[in-house]
């Protein structure tokens, strides 16, 4: 499987990361060299196998429902990059 | 003072023939001295270290002191420490102040330990050489032309210089052991799920795990004592009966069975690399242990496996820097969209941007199966390789990196080159397996060179024992580089 440069730029726009033409291309070259490595899987026959996503076969803990947190509203929104009123402050997205 | 053991600095400390704020203070100057061209440290905060240090000082004066009160330890910057800047070797977080603690920083402050600093590392944990730093690459300690490896450059060259007695790392590939050996110090990462991840910066969350680097395995026993334990702030915090891992450290090891994978001593491994492990390897046979070759037919796709679970998992947890709670956010944007993808486009380096790509790619539509199934499945494979191997061995052994330490900027240009450099040690870290480096001399250049253990799960105490006993046998751990330097 080859990677496109169009494949580059549409994970790109998936990933939200602003890409520029020359960063595309330069990309296109690295990846494609790195997908080279990963084809390597496919000589493997896994039909059957299960697959594994953990190496701990547990189950999800669950907890009490009862708060364990306290409010730490104003800490948190002392280090965030724009906010008013305890509100995180982003550019107008309904006109 | 600067080559002594941790349990030597802590007799040294309760029996009050040094302070904790003159051992800090001591240590602090070295930095001080030294990190300007070694570049391990990226913040330095003396005033509360000496705090710190003031507060161990009085823990030891009333009689609560445990083994490792007023001992200073320097933290990878991916762990938070509240109040302290910890940027993960990002530009993302280049203006973030921890609000809260890591589980693991919590307990070495509540052992008494002292907080030295933070140490560089590769962004996000993603590289192994260092170079990935935003703030620059660290310089191996023994010849400054060379690379510390990575991710926990900064730790590694902290303790290999001589500037912190112990410090903190995690591993997701081999960001533990790969750069223990190439400085030639002890590094150990853990079973996954014995050390919580609470607090240590996400980068592959199934494969993430914090471990101890020092001197010698018997530093690393008593960090390891400190360190594990359950966690109700990880979900995958495993809950255990505590262990005591210095209790086993002496014993003789006369009868281990140790298995060497043919694939791991086959092409690949250099002259140099391979001298220094089978010396090594005829110490553990005077010691009485015996060898049996054992066969990892699938570890030679645990480096492409890698490539694809990691930045998967990397490019799900990395979606939460988007500017707008906190970090970096981009000076210029248009609207919200533009807002994400200028921050991730400048908050971001290379090397990041790159993994999350590949993450992206293989986890969308249509090429799911072929990539992320297949690596899940292929993962399975390689762990029951392992299930089959300690059927025959207790332990397994071969050499921690190929090569020793590469030069600075000699396979930036090339990721392939550098991915390979964790081609021994990514197979365990895939099985959730505990994986150990310990120095065993020297290759070409006069760099250092590792032994790489690996232990069935929970067989940590068994590892850091046969370390131990290499250890006392020889002195390689003991060795420091020349102070003298640029």
């Amino acid at each position: 499987m080859t990677i496109s440069l169009s494949d580059i730029k549409r994970v790109a726009k998936l990933a939200r990361i602003e890409i520029s033409e020359t960063d595309a291309q330069q990309n296109l070259s690295r990846l494609s060299g790195i997908f080279g490595l990963i084809e390597q899987m496919q000589a493997v026959n896994t039909h059957g196998i299960k697959p594994m996503s953990h190496s701990q076969d547990m189950v999800q803990r669950l907890r009490e429902d009862v708060v364990t947190e306290t409010d730490q509203h104003a800490l948190f929104q002392s280090i965030a990059p724009q906010v008013e009123d305890g509100y995180y402050l982003v550019p107008k997205v309904i006109e | 003072m600067l080559n002594a053991s941790l349990r030597q600095l802590s007799r040294l400390l309760s029996d009050k023939k040094i302070s904790s704020t003159e051992l800090t203070a001591g240590f602090l100057s070295r930095i001080k001295s030294l990190n300007p061209d070694l570049n391990a440290f990226i913040t330095l905060d003396e005033e509360k270290s000496l705090n710190q240090a003031k507060s161990a000082d009085a823990m030891i004066a009333a009689g609560r002191s445990t083994p490792l009160t007023g001992i200073p330890i320097a933290q990878k910057d991916i762990f938070c420490a509240k109040g302290w800047l910890t940027t993960c070797g990002s530009r993302m977080l280049s203006n973030f102040i921890s609000p809260y603690d890591a589980t693991v920083v919590e307990r070495f402050d509540q052992a008494g330990m002292v907080n030295l600093g933070k140490t560089n590392m590769d962004e996000f944990a993603m590289g192994s050489s260092n170079e990935t730093s935003y703030y620059g690459p660290v310089k191996n300690p023994w010849d400054r032309l060379a690379v510390p490896g990575g991710s926990s450059g900064g730790s590694a060259c902290a303790v290999a210089a001589r500037l912190a007695p112990a410090a903190t790392g995690s591993d997701t590939g081999g960001s533990i052991r790969q750069p223990a050996a190439l400085c030639g110090i002890s590094g150990i990462k853990p079973t996954y799920g014995l050390v919580s991840r609470y607090g240590m910066i996400a980068f592959a969350s199934s494969l993430d795990q914090g471990g101890p680097m020092a001197k010698s395995a018997e530093d690393l026993a008593l960090l390891l004592n400190a360190m594990v334990g359950f966690d109700e702030h990880d979900s995958t915090s495993l809950q255990r009966e505590k262990e005591d891992y210095t209790k086993n450290l002496t014993q003789p090891v006369e009868g281990l069975r140790i298995g060497l994978p043919k694939e791991f001593f086959a092409e690949g491994m250099s002259s140099d690399v391979s001298r220094a492990v089978e010396a090594a390897l005829a110490e553990y046979r005077k010691l009485g242990a015996t060898f049996v070759e054992i066969s990892l037919p699938n570890s030679k796709l645990a480096v492409p496996v890698y490539y694809v679970l990691a930045p998967a998992e990397a490019s799900s947890n990395l979606s939460r820097f988007d500017g707008v709670r906190y970090g970096y956010r981009a000076a210029q944007y248009s609207n919200l969209e533009d807002l994400y993808a200028r921050t991730r486009a400048e908050g971001f380096g290379e090397e990041v941007k790159r993994r999350i790509l590949i993450g992206t790619y293989v986890l969308s539509h249509g090429y799911y199966d072929a990539y992320y199934l297949q690596a899940q499945k292929l993962r399975r494979l390689i762990a029951e390789d392992f299930a089959k191997a300690f059927e025959q061995c207790d332990l397994i052994m071969g050499p921690t990196t190929p090569t020793v330490a590469f030069n600075i900027g000699e396979k930036c240009g090339d990721p392939i080159q550098m991915y390979l450099s964790d081609i021994y040690t990514s197979a365990a870290s895939l099985a959730g397996l505990p994986g150990m480096s310990i120095p065993v001399g020297f290759g070409d250049k006069n760099r250092p060179t590792g032994l790489h253990i690996i232990g069935n799960y929970f067989r940590e105490a068994q590892m850091l024992n046969v370390a131990h006993r290499y250890q006392l046998a020889t002195n390689w751990h003991e060795l420091a580089p020349p102070d003298s330097g640029n």
